[in-house]
């Protein structure tokens, strides 16, 4: 099956410094593949290289080496532009257009055809919230607002690929639940959503898979739920109907024990140990099973990880480099 | 290219609403008062000296929309970061360059087009009940269809500074293109004087020099036969078809090196 987005090796190095240009390396040769219908989260930190990421997929940058498509072409292309959607990092637009106006002129730029442009225009203004202040020119909109026209123009042409620069940003917590909505919305539509975000609960409840990003280099990619597996920290064991003294032998052997309430006991367990045998012993003496869940990382402790591990990298290598 | 006369509607939209226009009320107002004290001042001049001036505040109105509005034409686009979604639309970069210039260049038109209307409107009141005797004793007819062509010739070198201003907005900042584009109109005024630079130099390095800038910088002063028409003299066809061959290849040139200029351009 043909990726939606596919990147190799995209590398961007910027020149700074204002005197001496020297490179400075904002993506190290990414390669990520994201599939038709997957809502992809692209996670990592500020300055991690996400904005640098969309803006050479859409080409408002060209790579320093590598290269990147999207549904099969390179990025660029201008007969894919009629399919996709992007709503870049915090968006501006013309401060003397209306919202309204707006939408019209990207629709002409699309070319959809007078009658069904002004309906599609009113759709989509109608499913992002914006009323009757979509006679108001933009200059008068508050930053949510301005990200709610953001992302109806980013759906305006019904696309099939959508990229999203932080699309909760700016949004109050009504508005964050009605982007989380759309984008749910739109994957059961069976569109592909590249997103970005620090935000992770949003990653957890959305998407299908994520990669995570840390300093221009990718530190983990996959889906959630391989993400997480790799590190299962222990097992939780909750019983019921156990004396006291039974699981008190346990205490060698389980990281921690608590009583819930009556005979109920929750039991932490170790990756060392094999909940299975102690379930069984347990149960030899009387006790029953009401929840056996493996202890995993949220999204939360894998980015704090990595972000952590690849700063450690880089503090290594730079004391070889004085050494 | 038809998404290029999309966004050269939007450019023309965003004049109107930017108030571009209201150069005209000041224009206006200009010529009526100047008209209302010539006439008082000097019998028989007032047509010569109103032609004069409202040629030249043509040409220093559309000069000054033309730079100014210009300079900001891509630079506005990119430094506000509206060109972000714009660029991810079936939008070429060239297209948007295309399209950014044709936009000022109908502002530009329709703002000479109404300045015309008002100068006739102005000639046609100074000459009226003025006896034709003395008419035919005049340079020029007051409504001298002639006009036509000094005004053409403005609004081709309007077109051409336009393409200037084009050219160094697509890659340098709003300040110093402003600089750039004044500093070419300025040289391109004396360019003539450079082909007869070896009248006074004889360095054959400074002549060869002094003839590829001649070449290189626009020749403004073609531009200017307002004193001609003012005065009644002939401004031949072939010379205002040449003339503006000579804008069209200038800005032709302008307007590919712009979008070539734009084309690799990363934005920040
Ligand atoms: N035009 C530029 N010139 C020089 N450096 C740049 C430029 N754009 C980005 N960078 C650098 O590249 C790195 C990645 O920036 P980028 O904007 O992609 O980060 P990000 O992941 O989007 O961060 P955030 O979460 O804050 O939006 C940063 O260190 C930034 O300073
Ligand atoms: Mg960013």
């Amino acid at each position: 099956m043909q990726a939606a987005i596919r990147t190799r090796d995209l590398t961007k190095d910027f020149a700074v410094g204002f005197w001496r240009k020297r490179p400075y390396r904002a993506l190290d040769r990414l390669s990520i593949d994201v599939a038709p219908g997957d809502v992809f989260g692209f996670l990592g930190p500020n300055g991690a290289g996400k904005t640098t990421t969309l803006k050479l997929l859409m080409q408002l940058i060209f790579p320093s080496s590598g290269e990147a498509e999207i549904l099969g072409r390179p990025a660029g292309d201008i007969a894919v532009r009629r399919r996709i959607g992007y709503l870049p990092e915090n968006p501006y637009f013309y401060d003397h257009l209306t919202a309204e106006e707006l939408l019209d002129y990207y629709g002409r730029l699309f070319r959809i055809a007078g009658g069904e442009r002004g309906r599609r225009v009113s759709a989509i203004l109608d499913r992002l919230g914006i009323g009757a202040e979509r006679r108001l020119q933009l200059r008068r909109f508050s930053k949510g607002m301005l990200q709610r026209v953001g992302l109806a123009q980013a759906l305006l042409n019904d696309p099939e690929v959508i990229f999203l620069d932080e699309p909760m940003s700016g949004l109050d917590p009504l508005g964050r639940r009605d982007v989380r909505n759309l984008i749910l919305e739109l994957r059961d539509q069976g569109r592909t959503i590249f997103f970005s975000s620090h935000i992770l609960s949003d990653a957890e409840v959305l998407c299908s898979r994520v990669a995570i990003l840390v300093k221009g280099q990718l530190a983990a990619q996959g889906t959630i739920a391989d993400l997480q597996a790799f590190h299962v920290r222990g097992w939780e064991l909750i019983v019921h109907g156990v004396e006291d003294s039974i699981v008190q032998r346990l205490r060698g052997r389980a990281r921690r024990i608590t009583r819930i309430e009556g005979a109920r006991y929750a039991i932490e367990l170790g990756t060392e140990s094999r909940p299975e045998q102690i379930l069984t012993e347990l149960i030899a003496d009387g006790a029953s099973l009401v929840s056996l869940n493996p202890l995993r990382d949220t999204l939360e402790d894998l980015f704090v990880r990595r972000v952590a591990e690849v700063g450690e990298g880089a503090r290594a290598e730079g004391g070889h480099a004085r050494g | 290219m038809h998404a290029a006369s999309f966004v050269a509607l939007a450019t023309f939209r965003e004049s109107v609403r930017d108030r571009v226009f209201y150069n005209l009320v000041l224009f206006a107002v200009l010529l009526v008062a100047a008209s209302l004290l010539i006439g008082q001042l000097t019998a028989g001049q007032d047509v010569k000296i109103i032609k004069d001036l409202s040629l030249a505040a043509t040409s220093l109105f559309g000069l000054c929309i033309a730079i100014f509005v210009g300079i900001g034409l891509v630079s506005k686009e990119v430094d506000r970061r509206s060109v972000y979604p714009l660029l991810a639309k079936p939008v070429r970069r060239s297209e948007l360059i295309v399209g950014k210039y044709l936009g000022l260049l109908l502002t530009l038109l329709v703002n000479v087009a109404v300045m015309t209307a008002a100068i006739y409107l102005v000639l046609f009141y100074l000459a009226r009940g003025v006896p034709p005797n003395i008419q035919q004793a005049w340079d020029a007819p007051a409504l001298d269809p002639a006009l036509l062509k000094a005004i053409a010739l403005i609004y081709l070198e309007l077109a051409t500074v336009t393409a200037v201003a084009l050219f160094f907005s697509s890659y340098s900042s709003p300040l110093l293109s402003a600089i750039f584009t004044l500093g070419i109109y300025v040289i391109g005024q004396f360019n003539a004087d450079l082909k007869q630079f070896d009248r006074i130099v004889s360095a054959p390095a400074a002549v060869a020099l002094a003839k590829g800038l001649y070449y290189l910088l626009p020749d403004f002063a073609r531009f200017d036969v307002k004193l001609a028409v003012v005065h009644g003299q002939p401004v031949p066809v072939a010379y205002v078809a040449a003339t503006a061959a000579y804008a069209l290849l200038y800005i032709a040139a302008l307007v590919c090196g712009a979008a070539a200029l734009f084309a690799r351009r990363d934005f920040k």
